[in-house]
């Protein structure tokens, strides 16, 4: 039995509705977005208030603009949509997210990315801890994840694959970034960091970026900046350093058989 | 460096039996026997025997004999045979030593420590070939009370039931995922799950597609390392699991080698090919009870709220109070592990050290939860070590609504406990993704057996629940005045919640 509740016709114009969140519990909003996520474009919602779960487990084309503030685990095994939110966002975005895309103008709570596999989140500002663990890629579905602002500890640990890019730009006078274990268990994937780091985990490397690495991390960057408004060549890539792990098999040697 | 390892069995051949069609050659794995073909005579390397039988059982003349290596350092009580072998193992290695299946130590067993009544006289047992006798269970979260109306005559139930799961015994296969088991063996679960009527667990390896078409009769489970969790695949089970924790390695991360991760496995992890399946210890984003609370209803939302989401966790010392907060997170399902409980791979020191009994885990979070009034909002699984019907009574009696079972299903299909799963190689092509050692499981065999054996133990049950002049599963749920206990102490029997036999 699927969920269906119509939007009401006066809500929608060219193919956009609008929903006001205000007081809404997050089951009735996310129902409603739910049953109609598959007959009109895009959603717009406002007074968006800590609501979670905003495009969990949605599958389809739609694009949401949320206006306010998302609760946790937004996204989270998102198939497809395209969710912007205007304002900041918390705990858990993209949560095995397999497929979409996030655009948070605003900064992020702990666990970004958590284990997505596939899709691309963008963060205009900061994210708190544990972003991008547990990344993973699986075929043609290449997560990125990228971080306009600094982040905190446990960056990309247990990385498994897709990329990760962290831009420090809230970092005033080129900063260390004070995160710790960065890439912990890493065993797969890239993390492009640019600016300083002041810790890492044991089982990565840190290396210059090359060529190819300009040619994967340049449009990346275009498309962070047109989403954000933001100058390109206020981020040259020269200043990236690239964290990979030493081996895609951490742990191969910790047995006795 | 020299090994100083000696080894554990000794293959004996009768020359006379043995007819040199190397069968034995082709079954073992582990290229124990070898053709000698100087002096036409089969021969053995003994350091390379797990004792798996394969050997023993398709030899055409029963001309093999495998033995306990009777050679053993001077008898010693605190060091034994296998403290000696570890340490000499670690100092050639410098690694942890790694097993397979559930702990095998001689104490913990406090089933065989519980014993059931019969009715005698004063009631009459009931005959369960002339009696209906239900055994069908119905898992989820009951109402606190039913309210019902009377609308034209008929009555009508205004309550809105939660999801359940309904089985047809109170028997459930255990998380086993494909990667640790093979792709034989997971059909063959899910065959016999469907044609049983109950359910099998994907374990966290995520399911391949050719077996959504059973996904009625499959609990899905998402573990802390995601693997293959999908929409689809969320959406095909007929319910979720979350896996905290499982009895043979409580606390501790999952880790499936990379050569165990063929094209198949990845397609259905959802990782590439020839990489480490590492799961972390925690779920990175279960922190707390409310982090719990959070996952469990994110998965809620993403199926529309139309199954059951359950939590399992290995049976430690504070799993009553654990148990509890799960509850209150909105498990419809919570599934208790025992220290008994098995594994494809885990650090023997865990092993067999690590969790407690499932029988006392079991007997305080029921009791517990029955305290707080809590206990109708979730139905208990139990699972570690069950290996017969009698276990299945007496944990139903306990406090459980049903129990999952792993290594008796492996068993029935030929598993004979050597604990070697973890080298990927098990001869009865079960623990391994070798698609050439996989064939040994016909999953048309493999699912007749699990099915007999289900047949079997519901049957003893009948006759156990007939017996104590009960005719319901229901009726047998948490009746501890059903069991008596033998060579326990006071506290001992104070947490299980029984009394001593002959009181
Ligand atoms: S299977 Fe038996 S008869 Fe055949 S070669 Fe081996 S020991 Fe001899
Ligand atoms: S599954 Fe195979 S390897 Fe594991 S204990 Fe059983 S027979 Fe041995």
């Amino acid at each position: 039995m699927k969920p269906s509740k119509r939007l009401e016709q006066d809500s929608i114009r060219d193919d956009v509705a609008i929903i006001n969140a205000e007081g809404m519990h997050y089951r009735d909003l996310n129902f409603l977005i739910k049953s109609n996520s598959n007959s009109v474009r895009r959603i717009d919602i406002y007074n968006v208030d800590g609501q979670r779960y905003i495009g969990t487990g949605l599958k389809s084309n739609i694009e949401l603009h949320l206006y306010g503030t998302p609760g946790n685990d937004l996204a989270a095994f998102m198939d497809g949509p395209t969710i912007y939110v205007h304002g900041d966002a918390q705990d858990g975005v993209g949560n095995t997210m397999n497929n979409g895309k996030v655009v948070v103008y605003g900064r992020a709570g702990d666990i970004v990315g958590y284990s997505m596999r596939g899709g691309k989140i963008f963060i205009r500002d900061d994210a708190g801890y544990r972003v991008g663990i547990h990344m993973k890629e699986y075929g043609n579905q290449k997560p990125i994840l990228v971080i306009g602002g600094t982040v905190q500890d446990f960056l990309g640990e247990y990385m498994a694959g897709g990329i990760l890019v962290v831009l420090g730009l809230t970092l005033k006078d080129r900063e260390t970034c004070k995160a710790k274990f960065v890439g912990t268990g890493m065993h797969g994937g890239i993390i492009y960091f640019r600016g300083q780091l002041s810790h890492t985990g044991k089982e990565v490397k840190v290396t210059e970026i090359e060529k190819d690495d300009v040619a994967v991390l340049r449009p990346i960057i275009e498309e962070f900046c047109n989403h954000f408004n933001l100058d390109v060549d206020t981020i040259p890539l020269k200043e990236f350093k690239k964290l990979i792990p030493h081996s895609t098999r951490p742990y191969g040697k910790l047995y006795a058989y | 460096m020299k090994s100083y390892i000696e080894p554990e069995f000794i293959v004996e051949r009768d020359d006379q039996k043995c007819i040199r069609c190397k069968v034995c050659i082709n079954q073992c794995t582990y290229d124990t026997h070898y053709y000698d073909p100087e002096d036409d005579v089969i021969r053995s390397r003994d350091e390379n025997c797990v004792n798996c039988h394969r050997c023993v059982v398709f030899c055409p003349t029963k001309a093999i004999t495998i033995k306990r290596n009777t050679t053993r350092y001077t008898e010693n009580w605190h060091w034994t045979q296998e403290v000696i072998t570890a340490i000499k193992k670690q100092a050639e290695s410098g690694g942890v030593i790694l097993t397979g299946m559930g702990c095998d130590k001689p104490h913990y067993t406090y089933w065989d420590k519980i014993l059931l009544n019969a009715s005698q006289v004063t009631n009459p047992s009931i005959d369960p070939l002339r009696e209906p006798m239900e055994l069908r269970t119905f898992l989820g979260p009951k109402p606190d009370k039913l309210e019902l109306e009377l609308e034209n005559g008929d009555v009508v139930l205004k309550t809105k039931l939660s999801p359940q799961l309904c089985v047809e015994t109170p028997i459930l296969f255990a998380a086993m995922s494909y990667g640790a088991v093979s792709f034989n063996v997971h059909l063959a679960l899910a065959r016999a799950a469907a044609q049983f009527g109950t359910l099998m667990n994907t374990g966290e390896g995520g399911l391949d597609k050719r077996l959504y078409k059973y996904g009625d009769h499959i609990i899905v489970q998402v573990a802390s390392g995601r693997f293959g969790v999908s929409l689809d695949y969320l959406n095909v089970g007929a319910a979720i699991e979350i896996k905290i924790g499982q009895g043979a390695k409580p606390g501790i991360g999952g880790h499936l080698p990379g050569e165990k991760v063929t094209v198949e496995i990845s397609r259905t992890r959802m990782i590439p090919v020839g990489t480490d399946a590492l799961s972390p210890a925690p779920h990175h984003d279960i922190y707390s009870i409310e982090d719990l609370h959070q996952l469990i209803y994110a998965l809620k939302e993403a199926t529309d709220y139309i199954k059951p989401v359950g939590v399992k966790i290995a049976a430690v010392h504070n799993s009553a109070a654990i148990a509890s907060g799960m509850v209150r997170a909105g498990a419809d399902f919570i599934v208790l592990d025992g220290v008994r409980g098995s594994t494809g791979a885990a650090p023997k020191v865990i092993r067999d050290n690590v969790g407690i009994p499932i029988e006392l885990a079991l007997a305080s979070v029921d009791q517990r939860l029955r305290e707080e009034g809590i206990r109708n909002k979730t139905s208990i699984i139990v699972s570690g070590g069950i290996r017969g019907s009698a276990d299945i009574v007496k944990a139903i009696a306990l406090g459980a609504d049903a129990v999952y079972i792993g290594t008796a299903a492996l068993v029935a299909i030929g598993c004979t406990l050597c604990q070697k799963c973890y080298t990927g190689k098990c001869p009865w092509g079960i623990a391994t993704t070798d698609p050439w050692i996989s064939k040994r499981v016909n999953p048309d065999i493999a699912a007749r057996r699990l099915v007999n054996l289900l047949q079997a133990w519901s049957l003893e049950i009948k006759e156990m629940m007939g017996g104590m002049g009960i005719n319901s599963i229901e009726s047998l749920r948490g009746n501890r005045s059903q069991l008596r206990g033998v060579g326990l102490t006071d506290t001992e029997l104070k947490i299980l919640g029984i009394k001593m036999a002959g009181e």
